[in-house]
């Protein structure tokens, strides 16, 4: 295996008999930039879902780099309903909760922003050093821990700074514009020192040029922080322009792999995807 | 500079309060009434603070402080009773003697540490009310938020079974509670283990702790996914928000002199939440203030509701016990229904922001007279 | 114990029960509609007996029953409007918070209006008639009552999926938003629910009242909190489950109390909530939910 430092293997999730992800394998190189794409409702968001923990997978395991997080078999009446062709393959149940997998340097964003909405830009920054703090409670109560609290707070300044955030460090987060809350987001899971990045869907909501400068903005985070980013999107710009490569997902299903020219020549993507999206157009 | 000016600001403030402390304890005969509100409301104010940490702050809807102001009321008043007037408080079924002779244990300790041994029973009853948070918190703490208010109610209504149960007889004395709890020396007292336990909080709060339960208020999942151990800091929040409900619960205890587990039924839990929703959900200072407003308002300016009135030797109907209560709960009606945000809101109390307000309303009243 | 006194203290248990489970369809439903504990259900109950007291002072048995039906269902109605309605899309603490400054107003109110003193609850005489099965003997309303229960349960079943305003409640139960799309009218029908869930308080507390011959302003809160407790058991939402959990929290604490743990028995149904709770939180009959990321 070469340096994965993401492996997903044959991850079903059923919801009741609804299969919203089928035996998807994928695998995420370090250092890599790989983009999960697929029409809406295919499966993508419930695939990051199940890689950070929110839901245990109905079968498959998930590991980040060689720690396993997550793996599951169908049980009790699940058992019945299991819809995927690996029935037996996994037989040890085990689920590492999303913050256990984002200490292992697994961080996200969330495709309806997810900030804390009442505080400030820099505390939602702050928060998220929180879980690299070393004090226990009590000293941090009783201000025994000055100097980590000067140095998390010195850190969360310089990433507001590279995210351009400095000027709205107090404001509150719900009161930023769309784009600026879309970074905030972003400051905020890089705080917690991941090496990979998931990002749901970063330029929903953008226009062209803000999606360039995302484009640019993403090879920036990744060179200063050493990062591997894996990312669902629907802006085919950007998703070409920037991964190294692509999985394509259709109805829960894994219909292609490959770097962006072989994905854009696929003719069943075309059929399933691209085609219908030229339509639209 | 303007950190100075609060700081003048601030200690002219607490020169001013401890005057007037030094004033109220001179004088105590005198002012009765503001002398005992205001050590009630001090009370009330520490356990509004932790229901406010617990609630207010970490978005946990828990009901239990009876139950845990129980704990910390009964252990305070074990450790206390006079070995002298034990055998007259549990006069029916007399106490357990582990419990009579570690009471002769304590005071026939060295005579500088008497003075500490009612501090030393609210700590300990707070670690009391710890422990029992940290057994059920466990479970509890997983529902989510309607169900953890039912099952953190039931808890404190099992406490009380517990506590007034026959068997528990010989060391709470049953369903006849305990009395000759001694009280306070002074108002210093109660005044004193109020400020450090809010200040405790306080710094709590504005700790990286403090900033991770506000995050699991905000949003769990993302919270979660920031690397915040949800299970952990839920417990954390509502076993510091449990022992400092029971060292109010022990300075309850000392402040009634006696007490029953009736002092601790639900609508002990109600009231105290009446002052969390009045001084604003997720605001220490409005706590403390709406404390002391609510239980001045409650037991003295308000009292006249419940006596009958007459105007011009008329008697108005209204105006009987129970009255009170009645605009009490309406009072709560419509703060939650119209003025959600309470007194502060999630605003903590700034000179800064005093001054604009001070400033504001001058400038109003001075337009109209112009 | 002997057989005989063991089948009595059962059929006392299935009597309180029955009374328990037509108090629980009234939180379940409530919760299935607005997912929020009518934390003043158990309060509405108390009134109800309260009204029962007066209006019996006045006017024979079978008036009063009609009487304290429409006073309750009145009273459950302007509860929603006043004091729900208006906040119905606040965050959860403050509706739960609205919902408990009610019933600490309703408590006060009647402490107010009638003392905090027990108050003699009136003899219904039918209900009161002894009745003799082999060596068992207890008065009509114990037989009454679980036949009642189980008959207006089936009623309300066949309203809710049967008729046009059960159908119209299914909705608005599901998604709110939609539902009002496709024209339903929701405050009606949330009203409808409170009819129907106040209808039932009042029948329950003349049929749980007879049996405790007094009312005090606070007799509504524990009953109250056990009834909601029934109906998470059950699985909130569902009418079976919360007839059935009545049932099984009724016959339960009459046994404990029948064995000598009356002290225990309060405790006991929490400390069933929570094991339900842990074990398996949609209850026996409820539904799974899946919360959306």
């Amino acid at each position: 295996m070469p340096n994965h430092i993401l492996s997903v293997n044959d991850i079903t999730m059923q919801f009741g008999g609804v299969v919203a992800v089928n035996n998807l394998t994928l695998e995420v190189n370090e250092n890599e930039i790989v983009s999960l794409i697929g029409p809406n409702g295919a499966g993508k968001t419930t695939a990051f879902n199940v890689i950070t923990g929110v839901y245990a997978p109905t079968n498959g395991a998930v590991y980040v780099k060689d720690n396993m997080i997550t793996s599951n078999f169908p049980k009790s009446s699940m058992k019945k309903l299991y819809a995927g062709e690996n029935n037996g393959k996994y037989t040890t149940t085990m689920r590492k909760t999303p913050d256990q997998i984002t200490k292992l340097g697994v961080a996200r964003t969330f495709q309806n922003i997810r900030l804390f909405k009442e505080l400030t830009a820099f505390e939602n920054v702050l928060i998220a050093k929180h879980m690299l703090y070393k004090s226990n409670f009590l000293s941090a109560t009783l201000c025994l821990n000055r100097k980590e609290e000067k140095a998390m707070r010195e850190e969360t300044m310089k990433l507001l700074d590279i995210l351009g955030l400095t000027d709205v460090k107090d404001e509150i987060a719900s009161s930023l514009p769309y784009g600026q809350q879309r970074h905030l987001e972003i400051a905020r899971a890089l705080a917690t020192n991941p090496q990979l990045l998931l990002l749901d869907e970063p330029a929903a909501g953008m226009n062209p040029q803000e999606t360039d400068e995302l484009t640019k903005f993403i090879y920036d985070i990744r060179k200063k922080f050493n990062l591997t980013v894996f990312m669902i999107e629907h802006h085919m710009d950007l998703v070409m322009d920037i991964s190294d490569r692509i999985y394509v997902l259709d109805f829960g299903k894994l219909i292609a792999s490959g770097t962006p020219e072989e994905i854009q020549n696929n003719q069943r993507v075309i059929d399933a995807y691209l085609g219908v999206q030229e339509d639209g157009e | 500079m303007k950190k100075s000016k609060n700081l003048i600001y601030s200690a002219i403030f607490g020169v001013i309060i401890l005057l007037l402390l030094f004033f109220l304890e001179a004088n105590k005969f005198q002012y009765g009434m503001a002398y005992t509100i205001l050590q009630k409301g001090m009370i009330l104010a520490v356990v509004a603070v932790s229901m406010n940490l617990v609630t207010g702050f970490t978005g946990l809807f828990s009901l239990g402080q009876a139950g845990f102001m129980a704990i910390g009321a009964y252990v305070t008043g074990i450790f206390l009773i006079p070995s002298d007037s034990i055998s007259e408080v549990y006069y029916i079924s007399g106490v357990n003697p582990a419990i009579a002779s570690f009471k002769n244990w304590l005071e026939s300790g060295p005579a500088f540490l008497q003075p500490i041994i009612p501090y030393l029973a609210l700590i300990i009853g707070g670690l009391l009310a710890a422990l029992f948070a940290a057994v059920i918190g466990y479970p509890v703490l997983r529902l989510k938020s309607d169900y953890l208010a039912i099952a953190t109610l039931g808890f404190s209504e099992i406490m009380r079974a517990i506590i007034s149960s026959p068997q528990m007889d010989r060391v709470t004395n049953g369903s006849y509670g305990l009395k000759k709890i001694p009280g306070f020396t002074s108002i210093f007292e109660p005044f004193g283990i109020m400020v450090v336990c809010i200040l405790l909080m306080v710094l709590l709060l504005r700790s990286t702790y403090g900033r991770a339960f506000r995050a699991i208020r905000e949003d769990e999942i993302a919270a979660e996914a920031m690397g915040i151990n949800l299970a952990k800091h839920k417990q954390m929040s509502f076993i510091i928000g449990s022992f400092f409900s029971a060292i109010s619960g022990g300075m309850l205890a000392m402040f009634m002199r006696s007490i029953d587990s009736k002092s601790f039924s639900v609508s002990l839990t109600y009231d105290i939440l009446l002052i969390v929703v009045i001084g604003g959900i997720g605001s220490v200072s409005g706590s403390v203030i709406a404390a002391l407003l609510v239980t001045a308002s409650k037991e003295w300016w308000l009292r006249f509701f419940d006596n009958p009135l007459f105007i011009g030797g008329v008697q108005i109907p209204l105006f009987r016990t129970g009255f009170r209560m009645v605009i009490f709960s309406v009072i709560l009606l419509i703060v939650v229904l119209f003025y959600q945000r309470g007194i502060m809101g999630k605003n903590e109390f700034s000179w800064a922001r005093l001054e604009k307000r001070l400033l504001k309303l001058f400038k109003r009243g001075g337009a109209k007279n112009a | 114990m002997t057989l005989s006194t063991l089948l009595q203290h059962s059929l006392t248990g299935i009597s309180l029960g029955g009374a328990y489970a037509l108090i629980a369809i009234g939180y379940t439903m409530v919760y299935g509609i607005l997912r929020m504990i009518n934390f003043a259900h158990g309060d509405i109950f108390m009134m109800a007996g309260y009204f029962m007291i007066f209006s019996m002072a006045v006017v024979p048995w079978w008036v009063s029953i009609l009487l304290v039906c429409v006073l309750t269902i009145i009273l459950g109605v302007t509860v929603e409007r006043a004091a729900y309605k208006p906040i119905r899309s606040a965050p959860r603490m403050s509706i739960m918070i609205s919902a408990i400054g009610v019933s600490y107003l309703l408590q006060n109110l009647a402490t107010y209006l009638f003392t905090a003193l027990p108050r003699a609850y009136p003899e219904i005489p039918i209900l009161k008639k002894i009745f003799h099965i082999g060596s068992i003997s207890s008065s009509l309303v114990t037989f009454v009552t679980p036949v009642l229960t189980v008959l207006l349960a089936m009623g309300l079943m066949f309203l809710i999926n049967h008729t046009k305003i059960g159908m119209a409640m299914r909705a608005v139960s599901k998604d709110m938003e939609t539902a009002q799309l496709m024209g339903i009218k929701i405050n009606n029908t949330i009203s409808t629910t409170f009819v129907i869930g106040s209808f039932l308080a009042a029948i329950g507390s003349i049929l749980y009242f007879t049996d405790r011959m007094s009312v005090t302003p606070f007799s509504g809160t524990l009953p109250g909190l056990k009834c909601f407790i029934a109906a998470v058991l059950g699985g909130i939402g569902s009418i079976p489950g919360a007839v059935v959990g009545g049932f099984i929290i009724g016959i339960c604490e009459t046994l404990l109390v029948a064995f000598g743990y009356s002290t225990y028995s309060d405790a006991f149904t929490f400390i069933l909530l929570i094991i339900i709770l842990l074990c398996r939180p949609t209850g026996l009959f409820g539904e799974k939910m899946i919360d959306k990321v």
